[in-house]
């Protein structure tokens, strides 16, 4: 019978989990940056934040953050494939972030994809994306603030 | 002074006149109808205009129904920064962008052959190939057309003037105590709708021209193909020397002026400011996105590769332990 044990995170884990942590941080406040709310409400009149008002600065913070997001996941999924899995099992509040990172990351990809040149949606479709990719990370940072607390990682090790 | 604007008054109401009489429901050219797919393009050949704002005041008549009908008193917003933007008591503004006037003469006064010259130039959005105020909103409010038309959405625009800050001409205007922001939380989000021109997508749709197009006795302005309107913006320049304005600003608008001074000289001489737009080179504004989005499509494969070299680094070095202890 299978039962699962938490493990302690390696030097290069710890790492990609600190590096996972402050993408995500960076990725949220540039992204609620692109509402015009950091002006309004005295953000950016803290000393050394003035940027965060400059709409195309964080718009391109955002996109590298997104750059360096999908190297990362495409790194642990196929780490974890090759290697991982024969090891360590996925937790069910890792099932719960994989489907909202999911959600983000897609609804993200709609969204730089509608900014090319020559492509337009239909109204209703860019609304949906604009108000689902916003929803997707606030669900997103309660779960991870949740599991947090519960102290429920991603993987355990597999012991039979 | 009074004979000027008289004079003026009468040419204006005159030259309306007659521009109305005979382009009445003037249909959309079948090259236009045709072109269901491509971007439409207007020219505007800033010889032929003579400032009579025939085209201004048929874009207020016609666009009249689309524009903001405010509750008052506004909400009280906070915090205190936030400013009321109120036109609503000056709805016959006529010299600059408001949200009831989408559309104004801007007059430019240079030397050219060592004679006085004014020009004056129809202003309004320049509809952007790829508007990063369309691209910006955080709300899909703002939105491109497949017929290169760039119009916001009054029904869902909550007037946070994202829009007007990114816009290379900051075209787009503010009308606060309007839209769907007073049903959310008008105290804390959102101000208003923002107003511009949507170069009259619905008379497009009808098949019909835009107003101002229709009405211009002179016709300075002209829609078509977006490729074809370039094409005879460079053979009119090539005719008198002239230049273009929009062709390549922000990466190309679907707006093109052509002038047969440098536009440089028509900027600075023309009056600048809140709802008078300039005429400066702008580059392409949403190049930087267009670019990094390129490297997301590579970024996963650098993952993948990163992840393969660990992996087979770390095959490598298990046989060689495995070897050794053999």
């Amino acid at each position: 019978m299978k039962s699962h044990n938490r493990y302690e995170l390696s030097g290069g884990q710890r790492i990609l989990r600190w590096l996972y942590v402050l993408t995500l941080i960076v990725m949220g406040f540039t992204g609620f940056g692109q509402m015009p709310i950091f002006k309004r409400y005295y953000i950016a009149d803290i000393p050394g934040m003035a940027w965060a008002a400059n709409f195309f600065l964080t718009h391109y913070i955002h996109y590298l953050g997104a750059i360096f997001l999908f190297a990362l996941i495409a790194y642990v999924i196929l780490g974890y494939i090759l290697s991982g899995r024969k090891q360590f099992s996925l937790t069910a509040s890792a099932y719960v972030r994989i489907a909202l990172l999911g959600g983000i990351v897609v609804t993200g990809i709609f969204r730089v994809f509608k900014n090319l040149p020559d492509v337009v949606f239909f109204p209703g479709f860019t609304l949906f994306i604009d108000i689902a990719h916003l929803g997707f990370m606030m669900v997103y940072i309660f779960s991870a603030l949740f599991f947090l607390i519960i102290k429920s990682g991603w993987v355990v090790r597999k012991s039979y | 002074m009074a004979n000027e604007i008289s004079r003026r008054l009468f040419i204006k109401g005159g030259l309306a006149a007659i521009g109305t009489v005979g382009a009445s429901s003037l249909p959309l050219p079948a090259t236009v109808r045709g072109a269901t797919q491509g971007a439409l393009a207007t020219l505007i050949d800033i010889r032929k205009c003579i400032g009579c704002e025939a085209c201004v005041e048929a874009c207020q008549e016609v666009n009249e129904p689309k524009f903001p009908e405010p509750e008052k008193p506004f909400p009280k917003m906070y915090p205190s920064r936030v400013k009321v933007s109120d036109w609503s008591d000056e709805r016959d503004v006529m010299d600059r962008l408001t949200p009831y006037n989408w559309l104004f003469i801007q007059e430019a006064t240079v030397t050219v052959n060592g004679e006085e010259q004014t020009f004056t130039i129809p202003r309004r959005c320049m509809h952007c190939q790829n508007p990063p105020c369309a691209d910006l909103c955080p709300w899909g409010a703002a939105r491109k057309l497949k017929n290169g038309i760039t119009r916001i959405d009054a029904d869902i625009c909550l007037g946070g003037s994202k829009c007007k800050a990114v816009c290379p001409w900051h075209i787009p205007e503010r009308q606060t105590g309007v839209g769907l922001y007073m049903d959310i939380l008008p105290a804390f989000a959102g101000n208003g709708v923002m107003y511009k021109c949507d170069r009259c997508y619905d008379r497009l749709e009808q098949g019909e021209l835009p107003a101002c197009i229709e009405v211009c006795p002179e016709n300075v302005q002209k829609i078509g193909p977006r490729d074809e309107i370039i094409k005879e913006a460079h053979a009119i320049a090539k005719e008198i020397n002239g230049h273009i304005y929009g062709e390549k600003e922000n990466g190309g608008t679907n707006t093109i002026y052509v002038s047969p001074v440098p536009f440089e000289e028509l900027n600075k001489a023309m009056e600048k400011g809140p709802g008078k737009p300039h005429m400066k080179p702008v580059e392409d504004s949403m190049a930087h996105a267009d670019n990094l989005a390129k490297a997301m499509v590579i970024a996963p494969l650098a993952g993948a590769v990163a992840a393969l070299g660990k992996f087979y680094k770390f095959t490598k070095n298990d046989n060689g332990s495995e070897e050794s202890r053999k």
